[in-house]
């Protein structure tokens, strides 16, 4: 009854078009909605009573810049996202397991990190908290339904906002182990096994191929291992480094941390090639 | 994608979801139960943004709750579709929740009864309801079987016809389908229609 939980890094390259989408996003924070209301205002003069009970899509303040174009440009350096990311984690008798991309909330919860890097980082750092106070309230420990339903109210009330997570939730409380995918467009769902990230219909694959419930630690390890493995390998935006996490009874364990690129000669070692046609020169 | 329907029989009224959790071409679960039981005698089918269906239907459940230990009665089907109806109107000139709701409830005065009510805020008592491509399929076979006084035997088999439509004619069909009925003795799961079986099936067991 553990559960495991895979993941690998991430390649910190990021498309052109990502770029652009968190471009418009900046764009549009009230720019557009405070031009509006001044129009409204000259035009007709009544610009509260006509647009108090219009009121707008979810927005927030212009940060107070004196270079607001610069600090755009930095503002999208900060939340650089953490796309071309493969995680996945899933519940079996003894463990969980997961890959490096990991959070660690606490020492019996892990939160996986795929979307935007500082996104994930914030909020996961925030939930921590939020569980840690939790404990000192209630003198035990947050359920992970608890603590994952808490991320996910607060993802629910920034929707629309350009906030991009994808994460699972995987830790053990007094009912067992626990996993929940939670996403920036406020779903939550409860289950046994996802994967989350670019490469993740990759690692899907792979994990729901060798998937048992029955396994023992060591074989959903390499199970964990092979399906992150498999999705860098095809998906191009993932990379770098396959941790496993394991988490049981007594808290997560970091079982290891692979260099995929190791990994795929430890799996396909180099064949002595045959040279089949010589070039001579004549 | 999407299929939720519903309709009302004799002394019955049932409600039919697939159990899917897609996001793009990915499903990520396969036994998503869709119906909420929102008290001892509704049922709540809805279909939607995920996020927007779980924190909505949540909210009317708490509510239509809240209103029970205030004034020590519960709503009857009528009110709580009328109640639902309204936090959709009140929130769809502000931040609009993109969910459409099939309720089914029994009262003792009126019997059972069926509520249809969409994203926009339409409501409707109807017999026969669906949402979702799968409506398509489900609201003709519907028109062309359904009759008055159904029994539960009869409506199970209209509702096996029309997850086998689903299944054949519908291009992105999902597997699975859970059926909830609600008559006098209370709302409950009637059965599940499974194609896939989720491990998660496998690991509780």
């Amino acid at each position: 009854m553990v559960v495991f939980l895979g993941f690998a890094n991430l390649l910190l390259t990021i498309s052109c078009n990502l770029i652009i989408y968190l471009f418009e996003q900046v764009m549009s924070m009230k720019f557009d909605t405070s031009g509006l209301e001044s129009h409204h205002g000259m035009l007709f003069g009544a610009r509260d009573e006509l647009s108090s009970g219009l009121s707008a899509a979810p927005s927030f303040d212009i940060p107070n810049s004196n270079d607001f174009d610069c600090f755009q440009k930095e503002a999208i350096q900060m939340v650089k996202p953490a796309k071309g990311t493969t995680t996945l984690a899933f519940i079996f008798k003894e463990a969980s397991q997961s890959v490096k991309k990991i959070i660690e909330i606490n020492p019996y919860m892990l939160g996986t990190m795929a979307g935007g890097a500082a996104d994930c980082q914030f909020w996961h750092r925030n939930l921590g908290i939020k569980c840690r106070l939790h404990e000192l309230a209630n003198k035990r420990r947050i359920s992970v339904t608890g603590a994952s339903k808490l991320l996910a109210n607060i993802l629910y009330n920034y929707r629309g906002m350009g906030l991009s997570v994808g994460t699972m939730i995987a830790g053990w409380d007094e009912t067992g182990p626990g996993l929940y995918y939670v996403d920036s467009e406020g779903g939550r769902l409860k289950g046994t096994r996802f994967s989350v990230g670019s490469g993740s219909p990759y690692a899907y694959g792979v994990l729901d191929n060798g998937y048992r419930y029955d396994m023992s630690v060591e074989e959903a390890a390499e199970l964990a291992r092979r399906s992150i493995y498999h999705a860098t390998f095809r998906d191009g935006a993932s990379g770098g480094v396959a941790s496993v996490y394991y988490v049981g009874p007594n808290g997560w364990k970091k079982l290891s941390g692979d260099d995929v690129a190791e990994l795929h000669y430890s799996y396909y070692p180099v064949e002595p090639a045959v040279v089949e046609q010589e070039m001579v020169e004549t | 994608m999407e299929c939720v329907f519903g309709l009302v029989g004799k002394g019955f009224a049932l409600v039919v979801a697939d159990t899917s959790a897609v996001n793009s071409i990915l499903v990520h679960k396969s036994n998503e139960d869709k119906i909420m039981i929102l008290d001892s005698h509704k049922l709540m089918g809805a279909s939607g943004e995920a996020g927007d269906r779980a924190q909505f239907t949540e909210y009317i459940q708490k509510n239509v709750a809240l209103y029970q230990f205030r004034n020590g009665i519960p709503l009857t089907t009528a009110a709580a579709a009328n109640f639902t109806r309204g936090e959709l109107a009140t929130a769809l000139r502000k931040s609009p929740y993109m969910v459409n709701i099939i309720l089914a409830g029994y009262d003792k005065e009126t019997g059972p009864s069926l509520y249809y009510i969409d994203y926009i805020a339409s409501l409707h008592k109807v017999d026969k309801a669906a949402f979702g491509y799968g409506s398509y399929f489900s609201l003709s076979m519907m028109d062309r079987h359904y009759h008055s006084n159904m029994t539960l035997e009869e409506a199970v088999d209209l509702v096996d016809k029309c997850i086998m439509e689903i299944r054949s004619r519908l291009v992105v069909a999902p597997p699975n389908f859970v059926i909830k009925i609600v008559d006098q003795d209370g709302a409950r799961e009637y059965a599940w229609r499974e194609s896939i079986k989720d491990a998660a099936h496998i690991s509780t067991a």
